[in-house]
């Protein structure tokens, strides 16, 4: 699909480079963003990377439409990628009981057993594609296909901050209680957005991820080394 | 002690806002800050305040104040809004600053024309930075007073104790609301997953503001809106101002505290220059659209940012004795300094 530049009024330009969520789409919307905030043309506030888009905000007092599109089209086709830093987390997930209300019906629908559920997802290694919804709410794919499935009918009003969820191709973590429409097969103790931390969101889009079954012992212990600042997420650096 | 201003009743929804949280929604926090950034600026200006600073966003019903300073120079920006005094009859009109004395008692109260005003206070409101910004975000508990809207008995920090030794100023005339025109958008970004009988009754139909609004955005009623692919898409960034399309085919026209990212085609994105206009209606107010092209809605945004700064240029000296009659005062030759508040 050909790159197309959309307006979204007068202060953002979108790049848009498909309308799917796949991978080899979120890397060249990752790249362009690296390539942006590495050396900036003069007018942009901020850039969000999506799935299939990346969002340029400009001040209109500084630049324009039409010379920002003139400056990113030659970008679009370097072929040097800058992006660095990309972090592989650790996750420690409580996929039990009342931690997991949702997973014997995801067990249900897929077909499989609650253990084959939780060793799908935590056998998998996830790319963070964006960061969107609430503050440090990543969305991360892919799922294995066993355990695709529509989002709930119903969604939940409360949704615990911590749940892990799925739904279509797509895994997701609450850093706060809100609504949500997603399943809920665990949940984490770790905090996801804490604005006092240098990083204040845990991951990156660009990151990737794994999920490690805790017990609800040690669910309760990381959560009260969290309460103290005293606990670290396991992280690793990825080679691109 | 530290100076502020105590809250005896807090409105239906106040909060501390500036020009917004910039550089973080990469990382899904909402920009936030005011509603209408122009009032915002006013407000600052008019108590000599940098425009950008945090002040009082008040929505639809005003909050009282007690004065816990030695004294406090206030302005009021919005269409229609005054400040009252306990005990004093005449009310302090909008647009212009007032210095108000410890145990003053301040009212504030919306006109009917506009369902929001700010509130600065000179030196400005001594909250902590989250994010750099002041601007309060309720869903995520940031920033403001405890990152929620204020409640009874609050103190509000102020950065100074007592108003500074100068003149009293005001807008020479009320600024130009045209709230006949109609709103200008830029049609997109996915204007093309609608029908096109759709897109002409967005340009051509009233809409009306449902009771559905909040600072995250504001449902409209009227004509449903159809779109040609479905309506759920794979979620791309947010605009302040775009107006997205769910399923029921209701527009919602987002403002500052949309989230950062959606799933729902927008069909179009309202113009950086009429934002202001938008929060300012009620529910029920009708609206109406017009599309333009992009490069026109940049020059408006420059055009708009002229006319400000032209205002903000142009303020004089107000009278510091709150019992003169304004009105009767427009075109008198009023000297600056004379009296002020702090005397």
């Amino acid at each position: 699909m050909k790159v197309r530049f959309l307006s979204a009024g007068d202060r953002a330009l979108v790049v848009e480079f498909g309308d799917r969520v796949d991978r080899r789409l979120s890397e060249r919307v990752l790249r362009l963003d690296a390539i942006i905030r590495s050396n900036p043309p003069p007018g942009i506030v901020e850039t969000v990377p999506t799935f299939r888009s990346l969002a340029v905000y400009y001040d209109p007092l500084l630049t324009s439409r039409g010379e920002l599109q003139r400056a990113i089209t030659p970008l679009l086709d370097l072929r040097d990628n800058p992006r660095t830093g990309a972090k592989l987390w650790q996750v420690p997930v409580c996929y039990e009981g009342e931690f997991a209300p949702d997973l014997a019906e995801v067990a249900r629908l897929t077909g499989l057993t609650p253990n084959d559920v939780v060793a799908l997802h935590s056998g998998t290694r996830f790319h963070v594609y964006m960061l969107g919804f609430l503050p440090g709410f990543p969305y991360m794919g892919d799922l294995p296909s066993q355990l695709a499935l529509p989002r709930r009918a119903d969604p939940r009003l409360r949704v615990p901050a911590g749940s892990i969820s799925i739904a279509t191709s797509l895994t997701a973590i609450y850093p706060y209680e809100s609504p949500g429409g997603w399943h809920l097969i665990g949940a984490t103790p770790i905090r996801m957005f804490d604005p006092e931390r240098s990083e204040p969101a845990l991951f990156a889009p660009g990151d990737a991820v794994r999920f490690e079954p805790i017990d609800a012992a040690e669910f309760a212990a990381i959560r009260k080394a969290v309460d103290t600042r005293s606990y670290e997420v396991e992280s690793a650096p990825v080679a691109l | 002690m530290t100076p502020g201003l105590k809250v005896l009743s807090p409105g239906l929804h106040t909060t501390v806002q500036d020009l917004g949280r910039i550089g973080y929604q990469v990382i899904g926090v909402p920009v936030s800050g005011a509603l209408d950034g122009f009032a915002l600026r006013l407000a600052n200006a008019l108590v000599g305040n940098p425009q950008g600073m945090a002040a009082l966003e008040i929505l639809v019903a005003g909050p009282t104040f007690e004065i816990a300073a030695d004294s406090a120079r206030l302005a009021l920006v919005g269409t229609g809004a005054s400040l009252g005094i306990r005990g004093e009859k005449a009310r302090v009109v909008a647009e212009q600053s007032v210095t108000v004395q410890r145990g003053d008692i301040i009212e504030i109260t919306l006109g009917r024309q506009s369902a929001r005003c700010y509130l600065a206070v000179e030196g400005g409101i001594a909250v902590p930075r989250v994010l750099g910004s002041a601007s309060t975000y309720v869903r995520a508990a940031l920033g403001g007073l405890n990152g929620r809207a204020l409640q009874r008995d609050d103190v509000i920090p102020l950065a100074v104790g007592c108003a500074s030794e100068r003149s009293e100023l005001r807008v020479p005339a009320p600024p130009s609301g045209s709230p006949e025109q109609p709103i200008r958008v830029v049609l997109g970004p996915q204007h093309k997953y609608f029908r096109k009988e759709s897109l002409a009754a967005l340009l051509d139909a009233e809409f009306r503001v449902s009771k559905d609004a909040d600072r995250m955005g504001m449902r409209l009623d009227g004509p449903a809106l159809r779109h040609r692919w479905g309506w759920d898409i794979v979620s791309d960034a947010i605009a302040t101002g775009s107006i997205q399309v769910p399923g029921s085919g209701q527009p919602i026209v987002l403002l500052a505290d949309h989230q950062t990212t959606g799933g729902y085609p927008k069909i179009a994105t309202v113009i950086s220059a009429d934002l202001p206009r938008l929060g300012r209606c009620r529910p029920g107010d009708p609206l109406r659209f017009v599309s333009v092209e992009p490069e026109a809605a940049e020059e408006m945004c420059r055009q708009s940012e002229r006319e400000f700064a032209k205002l903000v240029g142009a303020l004089e000296p107000a009278p510091s004795e709150i019992e003169l009659d304004i009105g009767s005062l427009y075109g008198e030759n009023l000297i600056s300094g004379v009296t002020t508040g702090f005397e």
